[in-house]
């Protein structure tokens, strides 16, 4: 009944997606990521907690190459996405990215239509190769983000005239349009009210059946309710990693203890 | 322990009613009001002034738009204009506006005394101080247009000297006659009744807005048209070399240039060109375009260059601020969805910031239009007197004028009648101004997005 | 009640899955309640040992469902309505649990019961309260199902007969007592197992009191009929005459 025991059998299934080994981050003098090593599983969500400043994001964006466009920002070690190291000097990032998809803290949509918002990723990338084809895709991703019945009537209305909720999922809609393989989400939920961030956490749990979710969240709650593991970050470092039932209901380490009880910030 | 001492010292306040004011509270309100009151005083000063500056103008110029005209039919005598009788177009040239000045005056005489009009003028020659010098030109254009019509009596409506002009609109005093060459008080009264009998009246004056440059002698005649010209060639060559280059300056600049020390020296000296003295740039512009590349003097190709110096730095302020206000999350969606840095600025970044862009540019267009100095040093203040399309306006290299350098050379004139016609010059040049900042309003609130 | 579907389906699935437990613990000590009243009749020994046997999964199914429920406390946070289920889910469980013991307790009685001569007729009385409070639970657990206030409150009333029958147990066996000293030691032992059915009774009505808090929020504030007179009423014994 429990998650635990999905995510225990899809652990006997599927592979580790992304793998880091001694990860390190300077941002100039300040190191940001500390020696962190994870392995990250396909087709769970996993669900990055910790305090602010404490390198959760930061260690998120260093899987898509988004820290990238920081120009004092220096990432040492290894990632690996399937066994490929993603910081090779071969890896071109926007090719990267399209596997690598991302949707943001603030819902941010194009200024354009609904339609065109989900059809950005797929035209740049030559997913389609016609206009019913393109229309396939951009209905298979709303669909998927469980806002198509929300938006059918409406596609050519623009994008930035949802509501919060309904724009973070046309977002998600937008990420996983470029059939993406991980799905990492920087706070997701950070600007919707609790009825929208219900109707997303509900999404990410069925978009766990397709791809591999990476979610950053301040809120313990929101990692408790829709992560299958959990991996706690402090000051840089990762301080544990674990089933999210263990680390809610009785965490190793002390510190981890003492943050999701509200002991330390 | 320190904390109870302090707390002790602490008086608790006075039980106060929240309906009596307190004095402080009576003291913040006066202070409030008293800021309020100056503020207000300040835009009703700023208003004022504007209200003066506009009702100056107004009235000042307003004068520029009419002008007196005279209703004379001119007998097209051909033993004069035509002595072969051929109607021979080559020799009907050859007849100068000399030739046809006598025509127009026994005209008007004719029609003084046909109509009973007592004056003591017997000779035509002595009605030469009512019509414009202007006067046997137009008539010659006519007929070299229409050579048939020699033989025939055709009514001009011919403008008045600039005098009569003036004594219409009482710019003309008659105490001031008697010091006056160009007119006398009998030639007042015999204007007082052609008004009366209805053959000298005040018109629409279009010649003011289509037409050229006139001589110091012919302030009736002279119009803004070709300056305007002028202007509208030097802001085609602004808008087509600044726009692109100020873009994608800007757009190097804000999105792709390295944080560093030289883009941060760029950074200021574009600040800083942004605040210096157009007439700087004018001698720039005659250094190198002039005396260097020897383009020609008075084009509005070189006029268009030096502005377009001028114009780069506000053009590229006014970019990058938009580009800035395009917010980040935009970009990072997306680089997000695997878009290039390229992809994600044209695709997405620039279209949002194009208001922003146009508005800049337009305001940097018009801050353009309205130089003068610059213009000065290169020579566009050409005297061209005669109409488009014939020749010399009808290019980027050929001389020619701009609105604000004929303002300021219709200034310097000692004829009273150009005074009027430089505020009137001034109206049209506020007018383009005007239009021109509507429209960069109504584009930015047309394109304007929220995100 | 709020019936609608939580916007985390997930939610939903934990909710049912741990009263799916509930009702899954609730029908085995049902059976314990049975078969143990019905071995101490055939004095079979075999039937109360599975007795003992199906506590021990009885306790596991407890420990279960703790764990889901602190669980479900940790990681969704449940409000209102949501939370008073998890709560008297554990309620719920720690009373079925010790029925589940008094239970096997009857049937560890059965074992040395069965080494003794039978006490006459007092197999069939115990069965009928043990009758009697096993449709109690099952009532209780149908309220449950049910959110039924009204049939947790006749649950509640019924526990008076259940009283009832423990009194006049009491008596009879002070009287078995009283006529032959020889009878003590059986008479002992049932008497114990007629207190165990009568606490079990009290485990229900605790059960029908938490289906009440579940739905309405509030603890029944009405005093608990009390039917067992023995403790506090001497006359309820009969006296020794001297």
């Amino acid at each position: 009944m429990f998650d635990t025991d999905n995510a225990k059998n899809t652990m006997t299934q599927t592979d580790i997606k992304f793998s880091a080994k001694n990860v390190q981050v300077f941002y100039g003098e300040n190191h940001a990521i500390k020696d962190v090593n994870v392995e990250l599983e396909d087709k769970t969500v996993t669900a990055f907690i910790g305090p602010s400043g404490c390198g959760k994001s930061t260690f998120l964006r260093c899987l898509n190459r988004m820290n990238d466009t920081i120009d004092i920002c220096k990432v040492k070690g290894d990632i690996l996405l399937d066994g490929e190291d993603i910081y090779d000097k071969r890896v071109d990032p926007v090719q990267l990215r399209a596997k690598v998809g991302m949707v943001f803290q603030k819902p941010n949509p194009f200024p354009k239509s609904i339609y065109d918002n989900v059809a950005y990723g797929p035209r740049i990338h030559g997913l389609a190769r016609s206009k019913a084809e393109l229309d396939e895709i951009v209905e298979k991703s709303l669909r998927g983000a469980a806002i198509w019945n929300e938006v059918k009537d409406r596609l050519d209305a623009p994008g930035t005239g949802l509501s919060g909720g309904q724009q973070q999922r046309l977002c998600i809609a937008r990420a996983i349009a470029t059939k993406p393989e991980v799905l990492l989400m920087d706070e997701p939920c950070s600007a919707l009210d609790p009825i929208a961030t219900a109707q997303v956490e509900e999404l990410i749990d069925d978009l766990r059946k397709d791809f591999s979710v990476v979610i950053v969240t301040h809120s313990m709650q929101q990692a408790a309710r829709v992560s299958q593991k959990t991996a706690f970050f402090h000051l840089g470092n990762l301080v544990e990693f674990g089933e999210t039932p263990q680390i809610f209901t009785n965490p190793e380490d002390e510190r981890t203890e003492s943050y999701i009880t509200g002991r330390i910030g | 322990m320190t904390d109870m001492a302090t707390n002790n010292d602490i008086v608790p306040p006075a039980k106060s009613s929240l309906l009596a004011l307190d004095a402080r509270t009576q003291r913040r309100n006066r202070e409030e009001s008293t800021f309020k009151a100056l503020g207000l005083g300040a835009v009703g000063i700023g208003m004022l002034f504007l209200l003066i500056l506009l009702t100056t103008i107004v009235s000042n110029g307003v004068g520029a738009f009419t002008q007196t005209f005279i209703n004379v039919p001119v007998y097209l005598d051909p033993a004069k204009l035509d002595k072969k009788g051929e109607r021979n177009l080559d020799d009907i040239k050859k007849v100068s506006t000399f030739g046809y000045s006598p025509l127009v005056l026994n005209g008007l005489l004719e029609l003084v005394q046909e109509n009973g009009i007592d004056t003591p003028f017997e000779k035509s020659k002595q009605m030469k101080s009512l019509v414009s010098a202007s006067a046997a030109a137009k008539v010659r254009d006519y007929v070299i247009a229409n050579p048939d019509q020699i033989g025939e009596t055709v009514t001009f409506n011919l403008l008045a000297a600039s005098r009569v002009d003036g004594y219409l609109k009482d710019r003309v005093k008659r105490e001031d006659v008697a010091r006056d060459k160009n007119i006398s008080a009998e030639h007042l009264d015999l204007v007082d009744e052609l008004v009366k009998a209805g053959i000298v009246k005040k018109g629409f004056n279009w010649s003011f807005i289509t037409g050229a440059d006139a001589s110091e002698s012919r302030a009736e005649q002279a119009g803004i048209g070709v300056a305007m010209m002028g202007s509208f060639f030097m802001m085609l060559v602004v808008l087509l070399l600044s726009l692109p280059i100020g873009v994608a300056a800007s757009i190097y600049l804000e999105e792709f240039a390295p944080q560093n020390k030289f883009t941060d020296l760029i950074e200021v000296n574009i600040s800083n060109l942004a605040a210096v003295p157009s007439i700087v740039f004018g001698i720039l512009g005659l250094a190198v375009f002039i005396q260097f590349m020897h383009l020609p003097q008075s084009a509005p190709l070189v006029g268009g260059l030096v502005l377009t110096l001028m114009t780069l730095p506000t053009i590229i302020i006014s970019t990058r601020a938009a580009l800035k206000a395009v917010p980040s999350s935009i970009r990072q969606a997306a680089l997000g969805v695997g878009a290039s840095k390229m992809q994600s600025v044209f695709h997405h970044v620039l279209p949002l910031a194009m208001p922003g862009i146009l508005t800049g540019t337009i305001i940097g267009l018009a801050q353009a239009l309205g130089e003068t100095a610059p213009l000065l040093l290169i020579g566009m203040v050409g005297y061209i007197a005669s109409n488009p399309p014939d020749g010399i306006v009808s290019g980027f290299m050929d001389p020619n004028s701009a609105m604000p350098a004929q303002i300021y050379e219709w200034a310097k004139r000692a004829d009273p009648a150009y005074y009027e016609r430089a505020w009137g010059g001034i109206i049209i040049l506020l007018l383009f101004l005007l239009t021109m900042n509507v429209i960069a309003v109504i584009l930015r609130r047309r394109f304007e997005r929220r995100w | 009640m709020n019936t609608e579907a939580h916007i985390a389906s997930a939610f939903d699935r934990d909710l049912e899955g741990i009263q799916a437990k509930i009702m899954k613990m609730g029908g085995l000590v049902e059976n314990s309640i049975l078969n143990a009243v019905e071995s101490l009749e055939k004095r079979d020994e075999e039937q109360a040992e599975q007795v003992r046997k199906s506590d021990r999964v009885i306790d596991a199914l407890e420990e279960e469902i703790n764990n889901d429920a602190a669980q479900v406390i940790a990681l969704r946070a449940p409000t209102a309505v949501d939370l008073r289920v998890v709560l008297s889910v554990m309620k719920i469980s720690a009373n079925l649990e010790r029925i589940g013991d008094y239970a096997k307790n009857m049937a560890k009685r059965t074992t040395v019961l069965s080494q003794m001569p039978p006490v006459n007729g007092s197999a069939a009385s115990l069965r009928r309260m043990a009758k009697e409070v096993d449709r109690m639970l099952r009532s209780a657990l149908d309220a449950y199902i049910q959110r039924d206030v009204d049939l947790a409150y006749e649950v509640i009333h019924r526990d008076e007969d259940v009283d009832q029958m423990y009194n006049t147990l009491f008596r009879e066996f002070l009287t078995f007592m009283m006529e032959d000293p020889r009878n003590i030691t059986a008479c002992m032992h049932l008497h114990f197992i007629a207190k165990n059915t009568e606490r079990m009774g009290d485990h229900v009505t605790a059960i029908a009191e938490q289906v009440i808090y579940l739905v309405t929020g509030e603890t029944p504030d009405e005093k608990r009929p009390k039917g067992d007179e023995t403790s506090v009423n001497p006359d309820v014994a009969p006296q020794y005459e001297e």
